[in-house]
């Protein structure tokens, strides 16, 4: 059977089973609709938040920027894992017991405070519409390279899947399509990394393959072997950085910090029964991320000694199918510059091949030469990985509008009833803008959605902290900490990556730090300026110190 | 000192050691310390390398579940828990 029956009949498989699971999880309160009615398993909710967390970019695009990046790729290995223990240690199971809806409610309630409120929903608004635009491209993308439709209806298709079971379901319907979507991306990215590693190892454990001698080259070590073809070519070894270690540092923290602050995922741990398992599901989760963390790495240096070894100064003529297959798509080019007929691939003005990163995900299996079956799990999967994290960032939309807005700021006598009408429209319409933006990307959703792990550690990541762990903090030290640290780095992001204010080159960066890494700067800032400004104001009531005594204990059970 | 306020001491005390293990084997073995651990091979890993893209992510998973359990046994402890 054909690469395209095989995903027409995979993806028709998943879709219909995420389907089913919207009309069996139909809800029917605000509670349900916002937080599945908190009574979510720790099992449940961690798998649910791997979905939820690992997206289009971890499935498709992270093992190929690693695979360029070498060394350097850690930041994102440890920056989107580290996270969750400050996620367990810090805040998942406080926020449990405060046992509300949505992230600014908790720092709007903490605060005493409609305009922390309206300041928290501003920033929500701000990193979930980043972030999800790029998830409905990366659905469309996957449609369009794999089932040869339009990147346009790829993306329509996507909306009305998500559309379905989040209007349908709310966070219900999410969390268990999201079960479903942990299974099947894990299973579509594990079975091209294991049959690679056996291929080029021996080893059916990718993690330790990488580091394992090749078949093909008796004693010699893969990533020796990667290091000296990367060197040879005229790039940077393999396993060293390129970017200075300052940058690594800044960056690999500003995406820990900001994973932790990310409102989507800290949403998650709204489902919970109790305290104790969203410790427990936190870890659940970071387990079955990890599995799919640890392989990318070696998929990345099996991808990029496969591709160094298949094409790099071999005659175009006699290159495998798969290449001119992805040359169609425009993901591979070459362009003869000398006219020797031969792939010239180096780091300097001689060369001649253009890799897109994507590709190391979505045709390693074809590279390997993998059954027709395995390259449709991986658009199974991809799409898997886009969908679950769409709809988790959809809910935080509409539960920000719906109930942070409507109930808690503008209309508070609204019935329940009315509520959760609202929070379907909201959602509806959060769809409809994320599939604008998903057919007509502005050109820095890229961009941006990399900062938005910047923005989250610079606003909502110290004003957690502290609501939890210094009662004294008061609503003016939050509230100036979190306008200054978005500011800044909003500032930051405008001067180098737009221009803004004078611009600026790698050269001018303060202390060298990349505006991917400047969310730690931020984040510091905003801590000292809530302290300063918390010193020079009023004292916080004594009704919400007893709050937060209430929230460092766990229930009786 | 209260019931609460020991708990919560005793918290912050597993909080402090857990993330300061965190920090040694992420940001010191994988980022700080990676030219010199780059160095020793085990296997055909170079140490910082393997620190940066594999043991430290082993350790975190680790850290979460030992603080679980930690906790887990306080909460019995103090009788938060059944």
């Amino acid at each position: 059977m054909s690469i395209q029956s095989w995903t027409y009949i995979i993806v028709g498989i998943t879709f219909s089973i995420y389907i089913g699971i919207a009309i069996w999880s139909r809800v029917q309160s605000t509670k349900e609709f916002y937080v599945a009615g908190g009574d979510v398993g720790a099992w449940a909710n961690g798998m649910a938040t791997a979905a939820d967390w690992m997206s289009a970019a971890s499935f498709i695009s992270m093992a190929g920027i690693i695979s360029f990046a070498g060394y350097d790729g850690a930041v994102y290995l440890m920056g989107w894992t580290g996270g969750y223990v400050l996620l367990a240690l810090l805040l998942a199971p406080y926020l449990r017991k405060f046992g509300k809806f949505t992230v600014p409610e908790f720092i709007g309630d903490r605060y005493y405070s409609n305009n922390a409120r309206l300041v928290a929903v501003f920033c929500a608004l701000l990193v979930s519409f980043t972030y999800v635009a790029g998830q409905m491209r990366g659905v469309g993308i996957v449609f369009s390279r794999f089932l040869e439709v339009d990147i346009d209806i790829g993306v329509i298709i996507g909306m009305l899947i998500v559309l379905f079971y989040a209007v349908l379901g709310g966070m219900k319907g999410i969390t268990y399509t999201q079960v479903a979507q942990y299974c099947v991306l894990i299973f579509a990215f594990m079975v091209p990394a294991i049959f690679i590693s056996i291929q080029m190892t021996g080893n059916p454990i990718p993690q330790l393959g990488f580091g394992s001698e090749l078949i093909s080259e008796h004693s010699t070590y893969l990533l020796d072997k990667l290091d000296n073809l990367n060197v040879e070519l005229g790039f940077n070894e393999y396993t060293e950085n390129t970017k200075p270690l300052i940058d690594v540092f800044a960056i690999t923290l500003a995406l820990m910090v900001g994973t932790a602050g990310l409102p989507h995922v800290i949403v998650r741990f709204f489902t919970v029964k109790k305290v104790s398992d969203a410790r427990k599901s936190a870890g659940i989760a970071l387990l079955l991320i990890a599995i799919l963390y640890t392989t990318a790495p070696a998929v990345a240096a099996f991808a990029r000694t496969n591709l160094l070894e298949t094409i790099s100064t071999k005659p175009y003529s006699e290159i495998p199918q798969w290449f001119k297959k992805w040359e169609n798509t425009g993901l591979i080019k070459f362009d003869d510059l000398n006219n020797d007929g031969m792939i010239n691939y180096s780091n300097d003005y001689s060369n001649e091949l253009y890799v897109d990163r994507d590709i190391m995900v979505l045709a390693n299996p074809e590279i390997a030469n993998l059954p027709n079956w395995v390259v449709a799990l991986v658009a199974a999967g991809g799409l898997a990985a886009a969908l679950s994290t769409a709809a988790g960032l959809l809910l935080v939309i509409s539960a920000s509008v719906s109930h942070d807005l409507i109930k808690r700021v503008y209309y508070p006598e609204i019935s329940e009833k009315g509520e959760l009408i609202a929070a379907r429209i909201s959602a509806f319409f959060a769809v409809c803008i994320a599939g604008y933006f998903g057919i007509n990307p502005p050109g820095f959703v890229a961009a941006v959605v990399a900062l938005a792990f910047g923005l989250a550690a610079a606003s909502f990541f110290p004003a957690i902290v502290m609501g939890i762990f210094y009662k004294q903090m008061n609503k003016e030290g939050a509230i100036a900490g979190m306008l200054v640290g978005i500011s800044l780095m909003v500032f930051y992001m405008l001067k180098f990556k737009f221009n803004f204010f004078g611009g600026g080159s790698v050269d001018d960066y303060w202390f060298g730090i990349s505006p991917e890494g400047f969310g730690s700067v931020a984040m510091v800032v905003n801590f000292v300026i809530s302290y300063i400004v918390m010193k020079f104001t009023s004292p916080t009531p004594e009704k919400i110190k007893k709050i937060v005594d209430n929230i460092r204990i766990p229930e009786y059970e | 000192m209260d019931k609460s306020e020991k708990y919560w001491k005793i918290n912050i005390k597993y909080v402090k050691i857990l993330l300061t293990i965190w920090f040694v084997f992420s940001f010191l073995f994988g980022i700080i310390l990676k030219d010199f651990l780059n160095e020793f091979s085990i296997a055909g890993f170079k140490l910082g390398f393997w620190f940066a893209q594999q043991g430290s992510i082993y350790v975190f998973v680790i850290l979460i579940f030992v603080y679980v359990k930690l906790m887990n046994n306080l909460d019995k402890k103090f009788g938060f828990k059944k």
